[in-house]
């Protein structure tokens, strides 16, 4: 095979894995600050991927166009979730806050099948077909316009983190909950809002992911299983880790699609997992717990 | 030896345990197909439970990829039987150490390299999916076409092909369960299960205490590993078909889990009472909606995924604490 | 009488901070060897080290005989040192009982003897008649005791014990100082503690060691350490001794 194929590919796979980066991000987000391990993260986005479905089919509405506003429902979806009953959970012994999410987790997967069924649905976007050409690289429009909305999130995530006085707060939580009680934080309304957030940002890629794949709801634990891979392989409770390990998962699984079978890609994530938790169990980014 | 096996519980737990034992012997009698089904169902689930029960609710580690241990079990024990007519029971002689192989694998990636809580599950989860994936292109097992073991004719029993009639199933799933339960009682009240309870309870305290903590999570592994297998023989022979995608499917894995997590972890009736509440109410649920004309198919495990999230919120501990407590089954300490 | 625990040169980094610098004590046989000295002075590193817990940078530990800077901390156990936590490290949904059996069963192979030694050893430290008590339910002093009896029950040669006087009230500091007295006069069990409270460390101590930025600044009888210039400028104070 020339060097063509494996630099489209690479490349294909690179602008995927900006969209795991994203999605994994929020992962990373909700774990970080509020120390919850959302078993239910593949779940969520699965919903707002059938929303923009939806609306897709029904309006013709673009899903990119529709980004936004769906960003904006998973965010209350994920606020309300966090500020009504996982927030209860923080203090319970860990396996407990696992079980939570799985339940929702096992609802939502089972709500989304008895309303959509298990067949494949996708969006057929004007552009579905189209691509760009730079020199030797054919990059598909789809991907492009997903690599690009997942660069202007997470730019705009890390702006707010970096920038705002809300995000400073947050991040003042994660550094110290007793500290930021004790300044007066409303602890319990920026950890509804930091999971709103890294709801918002699943929602977000979920969107963007439908450009590319398919969704049916039995995608809902795969995508949960490979935001964990990301963000362990990247460093639990690091940004810019879920962003790098984002870009690897979607690099080697485009390769591996490639070189063997593409339904054996997965197992080179499994594969990277196991490799991480041996060797460097922290993650590439991230720091050894004290 | 009965009397130790029973310490902890009431005259009226006893009573209870006694007549739920007789019921279940003799229902077969009285049960229809489809009641049976659900019964072999329940027992499959209480048993599994168990099994899922030693490596969580002893040693404390939350494996949500039991299934790669059932359906390794199961897929031994139908391809050499499928290749070479090698009866089941004489299968499990093989099936047994795979399973509990993988467990040590698994175990041995987690406990050396100090992965816990939730990058051992997520290990578990993705060693399962690994195997789904992997058995779909094992040519040995068929793929993802299926594996298919001759249909058996309900005529005629044979035990040691595990051949015939439902009710076989019934009986021999009836004693593993006992036999299971009996044992995880025993491993429970010995020195190892106080071991796996102090790991369980604080593993540092338990270094300190002078403990080996990665052999005795090691065995607890091996254990569930290997019960496990033979859980998946019986699917296998049972169901007379194989297929990748479902056998080592994470919702495999849930299934596993719901029982005890509902009925109380790290309990010995947990499981059991779990699998009645669960199976028991799903049906009841079915016939109301029977009833009603309404057929929504799913609702079975969106109702489940409510009773967990209940049980999560409200009875954290398991329903069987609550139980025992409430008709004065069990001494107070236990 | 050779020394039951020799530490040699102990050095212990982390990153930039050196917390204990080539740090040698011994203490023989019977002894109850007190550690002490002002916050950061690296006792708790110290502990550590003998405990199992951190690797030693540079030096050895020799505990009846034999190197054991580098264990982990079950085998540190397991060759006759047991130890307790600052803070308490129970068993919490285990019975008082069944905690203590945890500890028992490290040298006995069946639950029956366990339970008859946990027995024994939860009378000496006063607990026998709350043995069926959940152990999360206990007060803090039942709980220090408790960690004890749990350490006690592995039958060790020598007792760590980390600030186990901490919050407790004066009479409950006494309880337990008896209690420790005793087991080290009828078992002759040897004791190295780190303390705070300075009424426990002069009722028990038959000698005492002070740390000071990771080194020893005196070591000797209560009595001398106690009036020794240095000791009194880095932490004891002129009052405590007036």
């Amino acid at each position: 095979m020339s060097v063509d194929i494996y630099l489209n590919v690479a490349v294909g796979g690179i602008l995927t894995g900006l969209v795991y980066g994203l999605m994994a991000l929020g992962l990373s987000v909700i774990f970080g600050v509020v120390r919850v391990v959302n078993f239910a993260h593949g779940e969520m986005m699965t919903i707002a991927m059938y929303i923009a479905v939806t609306l897709f089919t029904t309006f013709h509405f673009d899903p990119l166009v529709m980004m936004v506003p769906i960003a904006a429902v998973l965010f209350a979806f994920g606020y309300l979730l966090q500020y009504s009953l996982i927030n209860a959970f923080i203090t319970r012994p860990e396996y407990s806050q696992f079980l939570l999410l799985i339940a929702i987790a096992i609802i939502i997967v089972n709500v989304l099948l008895i309303l959509f069924g298990p067949d494949a649905q996708n969006v057929q976007t004007s552009y579905a077909y189209d691509s760009f050409q730079l020199g030797p690289l054919i990059v598909d429009a789809t991907k492009a316009y997903a690599g690009a909305a997942a660069i202007a999130t997470t730019l705009a995530l890390f702006l707010f983190f970096r920038y705002t006085a809300l995000g400073t707060a947050i991040r003042a939580c994660a550094d110290n909950y007793t500290g930021a009680l004790v300044i007066g934080l409303d602890v319990k309304r920026l950890y509804a809002l930091t999971f709103g957030i890294g709801a918002a940002c699943v929602g977000a890629a979920g969107v963007m992911l439908l450009l590319i794949f398919d969704v049916t709801p039995a995608v809902g634990p795969a995508y949960t299983l490979l935001a964990f891979v990301i963000v362990i392989t990247g460093g639990l409770g690091s940004m810019p880790g879920a962003l790098v390990g984002g870009l690897l998962i979607g690099l080697t699984e485009a390769l591996a699609g490639l070189l063997f079978t593409p339904s054996a890609k997965s197992m080179f994530a499994f594969a990277i997992l196991v490799l991480v938790l041996l060797f460097r169990p922290q993650g590439i980014m991230g720091k050894r717990a004290a | 030896m009965i009397a130790r096996l029973t310490t902890g519980a009431t005259p009226r737990g006893l009573l209870l345990l006694a007549l739920l034992l007789a019921g279940a012997l003799i229902a077969p009698i009285f049960a229809g197909d489809y009641l049976l089904t659900l019964l072999i169902l329940i027992l499959y689930f209480a048993y599994t439970g168990q099994a899922w029960n030693i490596m969580m609710g002893f040693a404390g580690q939350l494996s949500l990829g039991h299934a790669l241990y059932v359906g390794l079990g199961a897929y031994t024990a139908a391809a050499l039987y499928v290749h070479f007519g090698i009866g089941p029971w004489l299968g499990l002689l093989a099936a047994v150490p795979i399973a509990a192989s993988a467990g040590a694998f698994i175990g041995f990636l987690a406990f050396r390299f100090r992965v816990g809580g939730v990058y051992f599950a997520i290990l578990t989860i993705a060693v399962a999916e690994f195997a789904r994936v992997g058995f779909d292109h094992l040519a040995w097992t068929r793929g993802s076409s299926g594996l298919f073991l001759p249909v058996a004719q309900y005529s005629h029993n044979d035990l040691w092909q595990l051949r015939g009639h439902p009710v076989m199933f019934y009986y021999v799933l009836l004693v593993a369960t006992a036999l299971a339960f009996i044992f995880c009682r025993a491993l429970l009240y010995s020195r190892i299960g106080y071991f796996w309870l102090a790991i369980r309870e604080d593993e540092e305290a338990a270094r300190a205490a002078g403990i080996d903590t990665f052999r005795y999570k090691m065995i607890a592994v091996v254990i569930s590993a290997g019960m496990s297998a033979f859980a998946g023989v019986i699917y296998a022979f049972y169901y007379n078909n194989l297929f990748p995608e479902q056998v080592f499917h994470i919702s495999r894995s849930i299934e596993i889990i719901l029982a005890p997590m509902v009925g109380g972890v790290g309990t010995l009736f947990g499981p059991i009472l779990g699998t009645f509440i669960l199976e028991g109410l799903s049906e009841g649920l079915r016939t109301l909606l029977g009833i009603l004309g309404v057929d929504v198919p799913g609702i079975k495990h969106v109702f489940f995924g409510i009773v967990l999230l209940l049980v999560v919120i409200a009875v954290p501990e398991g329903v069987w604490p609550w139980f025992a407590r409430k008709f004065g089954l069990m001494e107070p300490r236990h | 009488m050779s020394a039951l625990l020799s530490v040699n040169g102990i050095t212990k980094r982390f990153r930039g901070l050196v917390a204990v610098d080539a740090l040698s004590f011994a203490v023989p046989e019977g002894e109850v060897f007190a550690v002490i000295g002002p916050n950061g002075a690296g006792k708790t590193t110290l502990f550590n080290m003998i405990a199992g817990v951190f690797v030693p940078n540079s030096g050895t530990i020799t505990f009846a005989g034999e190197r054991i800077g580098g264990l982990s901390s079950d085998q540190i156990c397991r060759r006759g040192i047991g130890r307790t936590f600052q803070i308490v490290k129970p068993f919490p949904a285990l019975s008082v009982e069944d905690n203590v059996i945890v500890g028992a069963l490290l040298r006995r192979r069946h639950v029956a003897g366990g339970r008859a030694h946990a027995h024994e050893v939860l009378r000496r430290l006063d607990l026998y008649d709350k043995r069926a008590q959940r152990a999360s339910a206990l007060t803090l002093p039942d709980r220090k005791r408790l960690e004890v009896a749990r350490a006690l029950a592995t039958g060790p040669k020598l007792l760590l014990l980390d600030e186990v006087m901490a919050g407790l009230r004066p009479t409950e500091t006494d309880r337990m100082v008896a209690i420790l007295k005793e087991l080290n006069h009828e078992t002759g069990l040897t004791i190295l503690l780190i303390e705070h409270v300075m009424r426990a460390v002069m009722a028990l101590a038959t000698r005492i060691l002070v740390m000071h930025h990771g080194a020893a600044i005196a070591e000797g009888a209560p009595g001398e350490v106690v009036r020794d210039r240095a000791v009194i400028d880095s932490y004891l104070g002129a009052e405590a001794v007036a």
